[in-house]
């Protein structure tokens, strides 16, 4: 079974991101970029289905600028076969990076594609579910558990309050919640031989997607602060302002 | 502007969400009309017709609609969707679950976690984890799909008595089924709707440390939440996550033990209306947006604080 990972280059998670003085957006200058972690969580399920002998090839897909490649090699030193490029702009929406991503379904043709729930920059928690309505597909969204048997995937899912189990006919979409396992690091060897996975290059237009974006930014700001209080001494003073100065208690 | 509001319920009562995310739906300015799609939901609707504000509420009764699962939930919305300008929902579990399948149906891009309506066809939104507010506009002419933060409006009052219209449901895709739900157990209330929350970090050292908390919390009949840290620590399960990419939550009274105060973490709470931190570290980000700081080890002063609540009668 073929297996496709879509994947996203952000702002490195430990990054604290910096607004633009002109609020035309977030300032991407000398700031360093990864995988979006969700998608790093997607990349190892791949790779433990494939150590089970479930999938037999991964593909890491990305859409993004020519720098995208570097996350691309990332996903292949962890154990993804051959990446496939869609160079486009940064800001493409989830609409499109949806429809981009139904065409080269469409071509490979996969039984499962694997995304993160949400990518840590525009926090929009979207391509997947889009691109399961696209191709038709169920999905298993905030997933924590995926087993595939008897050309069914059942996911295991972080819901309020607990777990729900559902079941899908493949192909299917499944994306990722924190739970689901913890990404491995590339080994020195790995990344050696990524360099010589096969990386393809696409544009959006062989996909006939064309990637302008459809919202229009009107402006990007500071969230409002909120204040600092008073430091307590001990916990009866605490019970004591609790009660009868805020009166939440 | 015609509104289509997707209902939050379980079967059994109608989510709280539903009459904060109604009050996003009115700023729209045009009728709000309720769906409620699940099984035996009629007192749902019910409940729906009295919220102020909703013109109609339309009643999707079937069993495929009882798990609310998002290939059976988009294929009714996308199909009700034609009479529309807008679709909305809260952005809670479900709701993000179908949402961008009824976008992706609609061929129109989603704007999610709105909380504030700028304008009918303007709206701010969080990014970066809530480092950046995002105002965004959708084009004109165009269906707009949105996803409603519910912590950012303010509920509508139960006064209303709209019509309930049932109507039929959509063909089933066939493509999903319900294995099953494990829900756990508990006496607290919901980690979204509570009005006191007491949450642990990577502080408390260990999930069995987090019964502390859970004697403070059931004292002041509280809901029980993490950080993000404590749940990649394995302290507690994921839905306990208040953050960004977990549960976002505005209490009256938010008591984080033991968290730091990363970014992903205030973003999820810092509307909270008080908020109380006790943490070893005086110089812990967490102090910055706390009402009230206790600097102290919350080994020590989570007991006492059990201790001083049961004295006063708590």
């Amino acid at each position: 079974m073929k297996v496709l990972v879509p994947i996203k280059r952000v702002v490195d998670y430990n990054v604290k991101i910096r607004v633009k003085p002109d609020q035309t957006g977030v300032d991407l200058a000398n700031v360093k970029m990864s995988m979006n972690p969700f998608d790093e969580i997607g990349v190892e399920e791949a790779i433990r289905l494939k150590e089970k002998g479930v999938v037999t090839e991964i593909i890491a897909v990305s859409v993004g600028p020519k720098e995208t490649q570097e996350t691309i090699r990332t996903a292949l030193a962890m154990g993804a076969d051959r990446g496939i490029l869609v160079i486009a702009p940064a800001d493409v929406e989830p609409i499109s990076v949806a429809k981009i991503l139904a065409g080269i379904a469409k071509a490979e043709a996969p039984q499962l594609i694997i995304l993160g729930k949400q990518a840590i920059d525009d926090d929009c928690n979207q391509t997947g579910q889009m691109l399961a309505q696209l191709l038709g597909w169920a999905q298993g969204t905030f997933a924590s558990k995926v087993v595939i048997d008897g050309g069914k995937a059942e996911v295991t899912r972080e819901v309020d309050g607990g777990l729900q189990t559902v079941k899908l006919a493949l192909p299917a979409i499944v994306t990722t919640d924190l739970r689901l396992n913890e990404p491995r690091y590339a080994s020195l060897p790995n990344i050696m031989k990524a360099k010589k996975k096969p990386i393809d290059e696409k544009t959006p237009q062989d996909y006939g997607v064309d990637p302008a974006p459809r919202l229009k930014v009107l402006k990007v700001s500071e969230p409002a602060k909120r204040k600092g209080g008073v430091k307590v001494k001990t916990v009866e003073e605490l019970v004591e302002k609790l009660k009868n100065e805020a009166g939440v208690i | 502007m015609a509104v289509l509001l997707i209902a939050e319920h379980d079967n059994t009562s109608l989510k709280d969400s539903t009459a904060k995310t109604v009050a996003a739906a009115i700023a729209l300015g045009g009728p709000v009309d309720v769906l409620v799609a699940g099984q035996n939901a009629k007192g749902v609707a019910e409940a729906a017709a009295k919220l102020a504000g909703v013109s109609k509420v339309l009643l999707a009764d079937d069993a495929q609609y009882a798990n609310q699962l998002a290939e059976t939930m988009s294929a009714l919305i996308i199909e009700l969707a034609g009479k529309y300008d807008a679709v909305v929902s809260p952005a809670s579990v479900s709701g993000k679950n179908f949402m961008p399948r009824v976008a992706a149906g609609l061929d129109v891009a989603q704007v999610s976690e709105v909380v504030s309506v700028d304008a009918p066809d303007t709206f701010t939104r969080p990014i970066y984890a809530g480092n950046a507010m995002q105002q965004v506009q959708v084009p004109a002419g165009s269906k707009k799909v949105l996803t409603v933060r519910p912590t950012a409006f303010k509920a509508v009052e139960a006064t209303g008595s709209a019509a309930i219209e049932t109507i039929g449901a959509a063909r089933n895709p066939g493509t999903s089924e319900f294995v099953k739900d494990e829900i756990a157990k508990s006496e607290r209330p919901e980690l979204a709707g509570a009005r006191v929350v007491v949450s642990g970090g990577r502080g408390m050292q260990s999930g069995d440390n987090f019964h502390l908390l859970e004697k403070v919390a059931d004292r002041l009949k509280a809901a029980v939440g993490a950080s993000r840290a404590a749940v990649d620590a394995g302290f507690v399960p994921n839905d306990y996550q208040v953050g960004q990419t977990g549960k976002v939550v505005a209490p009256e009274l938010y008591i984080a033990v033991g968290i730091s105060g990363a970014i992903q973490h205030l973003a999820g709470m810092k509307d909270s209306k008080v908020i109380v931190a006790i943490n070893k570290d005086e110089e812990a980000p967490i102090f910055q947006v706390a009402d009230y700081g206790l600097v102290a080890d919350l080994f020590k002063a989570v007991p006492e604080l059990d201790e001083e609540l049961k004295k006063k009668g708590y």
